[in-house]
């Protein structure tokens, strides 16, 4: 019966993923905790979407809003989001559970805690597929043997009878990612996937995603700080600050016309491997903005080096860039633009004056 | 117990800390096996520079950091530590060596007491020590938090639970400064932080590294953020040291295979060069049973048979540049003479 309704109200044609205006806030002691504010975006199938921000710029809050995933209570919910033309903003844990596993999944941070320690790995693969697919107990186990060989573990039929305690960090996110994988769903979501891992095996795994996304045509989600790790293995880059969507772009075009001053910022703060040692890094000064009470205006406005008055009174909407109708920034002085040009000149001519006073004493 | 050579240990003296011959194991229940955390390796840091630590989880590089402050004691070898042998040290003189050199942490919230306030916490180590009156501490503690960029008034009323992430990193900072320590060994102090928070972080320990006349150890799996601050770099791997270079020289001329791997494996923020392919399969072998030779060979891209039976010793292969390889990617010194 729910099949049947599902089926009827797909749209095979239209992107798989549509947010409009989505919206999500927390009631707490303080106030309202404003941690998404009205972000759309649409995201086609088969297609890898790289959701940038820092800690707090309401990245995760996001993803989880889309999964279904918050705490019911105190969680304010607006705007719309579709999966496959379906509203599913406003469903429940339990119509939730439909979508979970076969429609869409998600791996997390830490791939210690995210795996049951008292459960064999072969359980906690073949339960879902007995569960959501229907499968028999040996078919099921058979699966996840074949799972665990696509996700590259070696000797795959022991790994099933081993727990999590016996295998390292990089070979549990691996078990996360044959979970997810295990019902096929039509797209990933992964929330700072490598974050707890290191560099070698960060890049083992996002490989491993790559081509998994590839061989199944199916959307992902990778959510992360760090515009390095998104560079490389996505299409499309939206970066969030303070819980709205200030840049985006595909991956290409963001490289290379950065809008956003934050955009540029955050690359700027990543250190390079040409520059020589002792390169002073380029880091945003202070901390991203309490949600509760937002500032008036732009919301980088006050880390912002480029900020005029006008960033703090008037909040600049999401436009459009002059080459890329695609190339969404929300800036009144964007990086190349001739007024930002002007505010470089006149920083760096004050910065130059200031050197020059501090050489005369 | 075979070492990996001490060619690239310096004789000059301002050399601060001297490492010789470093062994930690860890018995693995009553089974009578070991985990060979570190295995013979040798280093040496001089006054006021910056010695990087950096590669994979399990290779050593955090033990080696605690086996320097005798947490645990190592297995065998020799800490040297202004002119003072370490491992011979106990009781009083044990605790009072450990004043000149202090730790941080990766985690900075759950490396600080949740119950206290952050004033307290970092005046502690002055209470302990009895270090001045009551008044001059206040003052120690005040300009030290200014100094790292935390109100001090606020750290009097708040617990580190209302601080972020790089704030609490900066207390923890400011806690291992209030001793005036000589030595400050950094263990992945920014890995737990976002790209822009680290930056700020990176660039405060430079800053204070510089007015203090610091000198630190920074232990880190980023290669990027290891060569940003280090001025030479020892690549460990599976308890053993690899590569021993100047910062700029080990990105520009690496001579280990598994750094060349190390470097290729970091993410390059622009997509038009970041179509990277897999730099290396698998994980490090378990250091119970290390491979015997070279630890590196099964995965090396250039192993031999010669790498499988017999353990390379670091070598020269440059200025202040030594390599433990049979087949290193740059011609070692002694070879280009003859």
């Amino acid at each position: 019966m729910s099949d049947l309704i599902q089926a009827s109200s797909r749209d095979i044609d239209g992107p798989l993923l549509e947010l409009t205006d989505v919206t999500t806030h927390f009631k707490t002691a303080r106030g309202l905790v404003r941690a998404v504010d009205g972000v759309s975006f649409t995201l086609d199938r088969g297609k890898a979407l790289g959701i940038v921000g820092e800690s707090g710029s309401g990245k995760t809050i996001l993803s989880r809003s889309i999964m279904g995933l918050l705490p019911p209570r105190g969680t304010v919910r607006g705007g719309s989001i579709k999966f496959e033309g379906r509203e599913i903003g406003n469903l429940g844990r339990k119509e939730m559970r439909s979508v979970w596993g076969k429609e869409m999944a998600m791996i997390f941070q830490d791939p210690m805690t995210s795996l049951n320690p008292v459960m064999k790995i072969g359980r906690q693969i073949a339960e879902p597929l007995q569960i959501h697919l229907g499968m028999t107990k040996q078919n099921a186990w058979a699966t996840a043997e074949r799972l665990l060989q696509d996700v590259r573990i070696p000797e795959p039929k022991r790994r099933l009878e081993q727990y999590p305690h016996e295998m390292s960090g990089g070979m549990r996110q691996r078990i996360m990612i044959a979970i997810a994988l295990a019902c096929g769903p039509t797209a990933l979501f992964a929330d700072e996937p490598t974050t707890a891992l290191d560099v070698t095996v960060q890049a083992q795994i996002l490989d491993l995603l790559g081509e998994q996304r590839r061989d199944r045509n199916m959307s992902l989600v990778l959510v992360t700080h760090d515009l390095g790790v998104v560079a490389g293995h996505t299409d499309v880059i939206a970066v969030m600050y303070g819980g709205k969507l200030v840049e985006k772009a595909s991956t290409k075009g963001l490289f290379a016309n950065m809008k956003m001053p934050y955009t540029e910022a955050l690359l700027n703060s990543i250190p390079k491997l040409e520059d020589r040692s002792h390169t002073r890094l380029s880091a945003i000064a202070g901390r991203p903005p309490d949600l509760v009470n937002p500032p008036k205006g732009c919301r980088f406005a006050p880390r912002c080096p480029y900020a005029q008055p006008k960033c703090q009174t008037e909040e600049p909407p999401l436009v459009p860039t002059a080459e890329d109708p695609n190339h969404l920034y929300a800036c009144w002085y964007p990086v190349g633009s001739p007024e930002n040009a002007e505010i470089k000149v006149r920083l760096a001519a004050s910065k130059g004056a200031l050197a020059a006073a501090a050489g005369g004493n | 117990m075979a070492g990996t050579g001490k060619a690239h240990l310096r004789d000059s003296p301002d050399v601060l800390l001297r490492i010789e011959d470093l062994v930690v194991e860890f018995p693995v229940g009553r089974t009578g096996l070991k985990v060979n955390a570190v295995s013979g390796i040798s280093l040496d840091v001089l006054k006021g520079e910056t010695l990087g630590l950096v590669g994979e989880s399990g290779c050593g590089k955090s033990t080696t950091g605690r086996a320097i402050m005798q947490l645990p004691r190592p297995t065998s070898g020799s800490v040297q530590f202004e002119g003072t042998e370490l491992t011979q040290l106990t009781g009083d003189a044990m605790r009072e060596a450990r004043t000149r050199m202090q730790m941080i942490f990766q985690d900075p919230i759950s490396s600080l007491n949740p119950r206290r306030k952050v004033r307290q916490i970092v005046m502690e180590p002055l209470n302990i020590w009895k270090r001045g009156t009551d008044d001059e501490r206040a003052k120690k503690v005040d300009s030290i938090l200014e100094e790292v960029g935390i109100d001090p008034v606020r750290a009097g009323e708040s617990q580190p639970h209302q601080f972020s992430g790089g704030q609490c990193q900066r207390i923890s900072i400011a806690r291992s400064l209030v001793l005036d320590p000589s030595l400050i060994i950094c263990d992945e102090p920014v890995s737990a932080l976002d790209v822009s928070v680290q930056a700020q972080v990176l660039n405060l320990l430079e800053d204070l590294k510089a007015e203090y006349g610091l000198t630190l150890i920074f232990i880190a799996h980023d290669l990027a953020v290891v060569k940003n601050i280090s001025d030479r770099v020892a690549v460990m791997y599976l308890g053993k040291i690899c590569e021993v270079a100047p910062s700029d020289v080990l990105y520009e001329s690496p001579a280990h295979h598994y750094t060349s791997v190390l470097l290729n494996s970091i993410p390059v923020p622009d997509p038009e060069v970041a179509v990277t392919k897999t730099a290396i399969e698998g994980e490090p072998p378990s250091p119970v049973l290390p491979p015997p030779g070279c630890r590196f060979n099964p995965r090396c891209p250039a192993a031999q048979d010669i790498c499988r039976s017999e353990e390379p010793q670091l070598r020269p292969v440059g200025e202040g540049h030594f390599v433990a390889c049979h087949f290193p990617t740059v011609t070692p010194v002694e070879l280009a003479a003859r």
